[in-house]
């Protein structure tokens, strides 16, 4: 018996068990519906992640202030204040670094005429649009001269634009007032939308960092210092020098520990995408064992089938067929029953990847390959689960089987 | 021309346990092409045994037996799987055709393990339900159809491989009396017609009444092996 033919049998003893094939398939649809959502998921998160590190800037690396031990008690990262400018500008005068800006904020309001809005000043370098590829969308950015004369003057995220200026006019030239101090707005930065951590990146207002702390805070140290590496390959390097640099300025000695921490952003994903891999490896871990489950599912029915057919297969035996035909006949409906059921998962998937895609706004897509291996595993799993049970049934006696009552 | 079956010594034994049985115990038996045997004989005297030997469903322990002139007592699985397919037809007590399947299909299943060609397949299928009879129950189900009907289905598809040897247990045994009669006429013709070479087993002399020639086993042995020269028709 040729292939089309072992299979179009199969398919008409599946079709002739139709509620009971329904139901054996569920196992596989299940495992392969929720192996696919799995990885749309793990893609999709993956994805979105890497998007949202590269809207953050290209070979970004920070510098924040470190924990304190000087009570004895460690705060956490960020509770020392020990960042200045002038580690800034002496970060900037080392090998592989492109630019460097300090990042001095704070929250408060922000009035312009009528209207007020509480948003997160940034005071930041003339290098900070460079360093985070943030384009302007009108006017200009403050520059050297801004920063060595403290200027008053200040550039605004659309965010800040559409509250202050809710009318549409340009903001550009108008005045809006700082903790009591008057700015004028020079330009307006273009819209970037929501960070990967859900923040909304265009509420901000910038203005030159020593505006920020000579006028408005008084403080003499930054947040957080932004480094843009000259290229990919020197992120590591310059993390280095960074840090040995600080530790120098800082008078660090090996016991002691850092008092800033040095990341980049490659680490930082890095991070997140070995979270999720692990997240995926269990939901795939899980995904397979229901797999798993579908297949013994599989099996038990195809051992059911098998006796319920024995005189079937001794009068088949009978009449000519050879163990191997009675073999490949079992074998192929489980192929065939665990082959559709693959294809349905694939479809189910499909229908639940566009649901968590319709939810988490995630990118999710199922990468083809993935299609593809599914319904190959299925199949795989029907050859497996249904092996057992078709050489049951190759191995019948003749004699007894057609016996069989 | 070949003896269609020739055996000699035939011996059969299981094991039950630690006791064994012995079904047979050394028969001789040669049939030519062309006849008509009954096999007789009371319960539990190894007609059955003995027909699933020369159809080759099982072994025997001892002895030696040639169907159409090859020796076939110690072939593998397959291979008498492959005799039994293109030489040999069985009609059983219980029919046993295929539920849910139509005659047509059920005709056609030899063939489906001889590696005839679809076309073909339905040509000879067709072919034969005619020659029984039953050429407009083609389409029909085995639950559509009266025993009788079926067990003229079961006998097409045990001709469709123009085998060279009919072996038939008891196949009037689930019948009511006209519906024997109208089988045994069947296999008759079959017979005078075809020269077909049949062999059956039944337990009573109104069936084997149709055949040529009436064996009697007894204990594992023939005993008695005699021409039937008062044949019903
Ligand atoms: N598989 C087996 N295992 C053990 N003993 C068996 C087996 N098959 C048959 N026998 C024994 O062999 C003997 C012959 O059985 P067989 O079926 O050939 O008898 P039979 O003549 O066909 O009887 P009946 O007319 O009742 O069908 C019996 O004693 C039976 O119990
Ligand atoms: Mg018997």
């Amino acid at each position: 018996m040729n292939l089309a033919a072992t299979l179009r049998l199969a398919l008409a003893a599946l079709i002739r068990n139709k509620t009971r094939s329904m139901l054996t398939m569920l196992g596989i649809v299940i495992g392969v519906a929720a192996v696919l959502v799995t990885v749309a998921i793990g893609v999709g998160a993956r994805t979105s992640v890497q998007q949202s590190i590269n809207s953050l800037g290209s070979n970004l690396i920070v510098v924040q202030p470190g924990s304190v031990t000087m009570t004895g008690a460690r705060s956490g990262l960020g509770g020392a204040s020990t960042l200045t400018p002038d580690d800034g500008l002496a970060i900037a005068k080392l090998p592989g670094v492109a630019a460097v800006s300090p990042v001095a904020s704070f929250r408060t309001q922000a009035v312009a005429g009528d209207n007020n809005w509480q948003t997160s000043v940034n005071g930041v370098a003339p290098t900070y649009t460079f360093i985070r590829s943030w384009p302007l969308a009108a006017g200009r950015f403050f520059n050297e001269n801004d920063v060595a004369s403290a200027a008053k003057v200040a550039v605004l995220g659309q965010t800040v634009v559409s509250q202050l200026f809710p009318n549409g006019d340009s903001p550009i030239g108008q005045t809006i007032i700082v903790k009591g101090a008057p700015f004028t707005v020079i330009g307006t930065l273009q819209a970037l939308g929501q960070s990967g951590l859900g923040q909304d990146q265009d509420d901000t207002v910038l203005i030159p960092y020593t505006s920020a702390m000579q006028r408005l805070t008084g403080l003499t140290t930054v947040n957080v210092l932004m480094i843009s590496a000259a290229s990919a390959d020197e992120i590591d390097p310059v993390t280095a020098r960074v840090t040995a640099l600080l530790e120098q300025r800082h008078r660090i000695v090996p016991p002691q520990t850092d008092d800033f921490a040095v990341r980049n952003l490659q680490a930082i994903a890095q991070t997140a995408s070995q979270t999720g891999t692990i997240m995926e490896l269990l939901l795939a871990g899980v995904a397979a064992v229901s797999l798993i489950v579908g297949g013994i599912g599989i099996m038990n029915i195809m051992l059911v089938s098998v006796t319920e057919r024995t005189r079937e297969i001794g009068l088949r035996m009978a009449v000519g067929a050879r163990g191997a035909s009675i073999l490949r006949q079992f074998l192929a409906e489980s192929v065939v029953l665990a082959t559709i059921g693959g294809v349905i998962g694939v479809a189910a998937g499909g229908i639940g990847t566009l649901a968590v895609a319709a939810l988490t706004h995630w990118p999710t897509t199922i990468p083809f390959e993935w299609i593809l291996a599914s319904v190959g595993f299925s199949a795989m799993v029907g050859i497996f689960f249904g092996y057992y049970p078709a050489r049951q049934a190759a191995q019948l006696n003749p004699i007894e089987a057609l016996r069989f009552e | 021309m070949a003896a269609v079956v020739e055996v000699t010594g035939l011996r059969k034994e299981y094991a039950m346990g630690s006791d064994r049985v012995y079904a047979l115990r050394g028969v001789d038996l040669t049939v030519q092409p062309g006849e008509f045997v009954a096999v007789m004989g009371p319960s539990g005297s190894g007609k059955s045994t003995f027909m699933h030997l020369i159809g080759l469903l099982d072994t025997p322990t001892e002895g030696t037996y040639r169907l159409e002139g090859q020796e076939v007592s110690h072939l593998s699985t397959d291979t008498r799987a492959d005799i039994r397919g293109r030489r040999l037809g069985f009609v059983f007590q219980a029919y046993n055709l295929l539920p849910r399947t139509s005659a047509l299909e059920n005709v056609e299943l030899p063939m489906v393990y001889a590696g005839v060609s679809e076309a073909e397949r339905r040509r000879l299928a067709l072919e034969k339900l005619a020659l029984v009879g039953v050429p407009q129950l083609a389409a029909h189900h085995p639950n559509q159809m009266s025993g009788g009907q079926q067990q003229r289905v079961a006998i097409a598809r045990a001709l469709v491989n123009d085998p060279g040897l009919i072996l038939a247990d008891e196949p009037t045994g689930a019948l009511d009396t006209k519906s024997s009669q109208d089988v045994m006429r069947l296999f008759a013709r079959l017979n005078d017609e075809q020269g077909m070479t049949i062999m059956l087993v039944t337990h009573e002399p109104d069936v084997a009444a149709y055949a040529r020639r009436i064996v009697t086993f007894r204990d594992g042995v023939i005993i008695g092996d005699a021409m039937n020269d008062r044949r019903a028709a």
